[in-house]
């Protein structure tokens, strides 16, 4: 298996998901910049991780769906491969329209920095396949713009094609405005792109990830990438 | 010539804009009882050289479009004055 994580000047998680995705499936983990043209052919993973990118000037994301390594992250997307965004990473690839929607402040208008439970719905997509069907999962949360929003007519959409993957919810796995902290629209946490191969998400999977950092949920997403890449032989 | 160009963004009707709603509710706590509603957008201004009006106007929506406006979430309009 091999990993790039793209590097924005802001960017602060980088060093965590490296860490996180070597420690956990020994997989190859390069960091690429922005401003290079080209991932490495090898790559079966691309993150985006989390941060400020740009200092989150204009709108969090803006400028760094825009940075010259963007075109070959959506190649990458556009043959099937694999791209990850984990919180301005989300951000990135909404305002990159890799994915729907669009982030706003949270709705406490707080930066909020706490863990939160989400509910696996979709385990059927490379990055979830470890996962079991509305499995409650606990990842750490650590953003000011991360109210998920879409206009009504296209989140209906997105719902019927099941591209919901998590949800914030309470410990006992209620969707419910108590487990939402930031307001998202239908408590999204995590959506996925048609095709099953774009992932985003506001939590940090790579904060979850071993037993030190307070819970390995997170390390279920690192091996269900493992597990398909292996059986794909991406 | 240069064309003084400004931007104003705004959250699209139906969009939560969270800063308006709380900028509103500090107003009326304050005692503005008249006050309806607030909504809270950007103001960016850009010095754009163009051969005419229309040309810096264009060139200003382009910008819109390639960066500064999320139109997914976001509505805005543009006024260019001559330098």
């Amino acid at each position: 298996m091999h990993t790039a994580v793209v590097i924005f000047p802001g960017s602060n998680c980088d060093r965590d998901v490296i860490h996180a995705v070597s420690e956990i499936t020994g997989s190859v983990v390069v960091p690429v910049w922005h401003k290079d043209t080209a991932i490495p052919t090898s790559t079966d993973l691309v993150i985006i991780p989390g941060g400020f990118s740009y200092g989150d000037y204009l709108r969090c994301g803006a400028m760094a769906a825009r940075s010259p390594i963007m075109a070959s992250v959506k190649k990458h997307a556009s043959q099937g491969k694999l791209v990850l965004g984990i919180c301005n990473g989300f951000q990135i690839l909404t305002e990159s329209k890799l994915l729907p929607g669009a982030m706003l402040a949270n709705k406490t208008l707080t930066f909020i920095c706490k863990q939160c439970f989400l509910k696996v719905e979709k385990t059927d997509i490379p990055f979830t396949l470890k996962y079991k069907n509305d499995q409650i999962v606990q990842f750490p949360i650590a953003h000011h713009e991360g109210l998920y929003f879409l206009p009504q007519d296209s989140l209906r959409e997105i719902e019927q094609n099941g591209q919901v993957v998590f949800r914030y919810c309470t410990s006992s796995g209620e969707i419910s405005e108590d487990g939402n902290s930031n307001g998202s629209l239908n408590n999204i946490a995590g959506i996925v792109n048609r095709q099953g191969n774009v992932l985003g998400l506001m939590p940090h999977p790579e904060r979850a990830s071993e037993r030190i950092m307070g819970g390995t949920d997170g390390a279920l997403m690192w091996n269900s990438i493992k597990t398909w890449i292996d059986r794909e032989g991406a | 010539m240069t064309f003084h160009t400004r931007i104003l963004i705004y959250l699209k009707e139906g969009v939560l804009d969270t800063q308006g709603k709380t900028v509103a509710k500090s107003l009326t706590d304050s005692g503005y009882s008249n006050l309806r509603n607030a909504r809270v957008g950007k103001y960016i201004q850009l010095w754009i050289d163009a051969d005419s009006r229309e040309k810096a106007y264009e060139e200003a929506d382009r910008m819109c479009d390639d960066l500064l406006v999320n139109e997914l979430i976001e509505d805005y309009s543009i006024e260019v004055e001559e330098q």
